[in-house]
């Protein structure tokens, strides 16, 4: 199976990254963007073919090493390879 | 006294932390590959400046991970020091032996210069040469060295008094000026909470030679001598 993951910033952690992508979309002459965070993507494929297992290990994949859970937050999506 | 250098793959900074140690010690550490999930026999354990692993995903995650720091954790749950400089500390938090996360510099900018820092306290086998409230200077060379954690956590490290050192002006005062990356109370370093586990963004292995310019950091590796021998 295949899972696409996202890691994400959690609500209040400072982003510099997204302000400064902020500033070049302004500077290009979007001015209505009022905000940007920047995360992660990443896609990662499991030998397991049962979803509930495959969750679980992508689960403990994101908490052991893919997402730093102090300021970081994770979504997945999962689909047959 | 027996020293372990732990070496990542894009650690840069081992041989400087292995001559340090070597001046104060009068004995050469042992350099210890990554890989290795043996640790020889060890009084301080040194994770070195770098990029390991690039600094891919996050700074120090996937060294964290890597078999020798299982063994690392044991030796500092059973109570040998370890010593983490930049890179190496952020792998001590990211292996978490140290609270806290080490993120993107606040001013996005690589930051290559001295600072001042003053040492908060100093009855630590890393710090006891210097004077408490002392203001030393050091290099610093680093884009993830932001300390971030929560507030519960702070407040934790404050009461503690395990704050180790903080980014200061020269005369000693802790100010918004004086902190080139945004870290959190000016934190430039931190202990656990046996004071056996140090990790620090700047480099005390840079400055340890008169021919470069100071010798702030070599009372550190005296330190450990006196303490450790």
């Amino acid at each position: 199976m295949k899972a696409r993951i996202t890691i994400t910033l959690k609500p209040g952690v400072l982003d510099p990254q997204g302000k400064a992508i902020e500033g070049a979309l302004h500077a290009l002459g979007f001015g209505g963007v009022e905000g940007v965070r920047q995360g992660k993507f990443l896609e990662v494929e499991v030998a397991e073919d049962d979803p509930k297992r495959a969750r679980a290990e992508i689960e403990r994949m994101c908490e052991q090493l893919l997402a730093n859970t102090i300021i970081e937050n994770y979504a997945y999506e999962l689909e047959a390879a | 006294m027996k020293a372990s250098v732990i070496v990542f793959p894009g650690s840069n900074c081992d041989r400087d932390a292995a001559v340090a140690l070597e001046a104060a010690m009068g004995s050469t550490p042992k350099m210890v590959w990554h890989g290795d999930s043996e640790l020889p026999d060890s009084d301080l354990i040194l994770l070195p400046g770098g990029f390991s692993y690039g600094d891919y995903l996050r700074s120090g995650a996937m060294a964290a991970h890597s078999p020798i720091m299982r063994e690392v954790v044991r030796r500092a749950n059973f109570g040998t020091p370890v010593l983490g400089i930049c890179n190496g500390f952020q792998v001590l938090t990211e292996a978490g032996l140290l609270p806290g996360i080490l993120m993107r510099n606040s001013t996005l900018r690589f930051i290559c210069k001295d600072v001042r820092l003053r040492v908060e306290r100093n009855n630590t086998p890393f710090a006891a040469q210097y004077e408490e409230g002392q203001v030393v200077r050091l290099p610093i060379a680093h884009k993830d060295g932001c300390y971030f954690a929560d507030a519960a956590t702070l407040y934790l490290l404050e009461s503690e008094n395990r704050i180790a050192f903080r980014y200061c002006e020269d005369d000693g005062a802790v100010t918004g000026a004086a902190n080139p990356n945004g870290s959190s109370g000016n934190i430039a370093g931190i202990y656990n909470e046996t004071g056996k586990v140090l990790g620090m963004m700047p480099h005390p292995e840079r400055l340890v030679d008169p021919a470069l310019s100071g010798t702030d950091g070599a009372k550190m590796f005296s330190s450990l001598v006196e303490a450790l021998h």
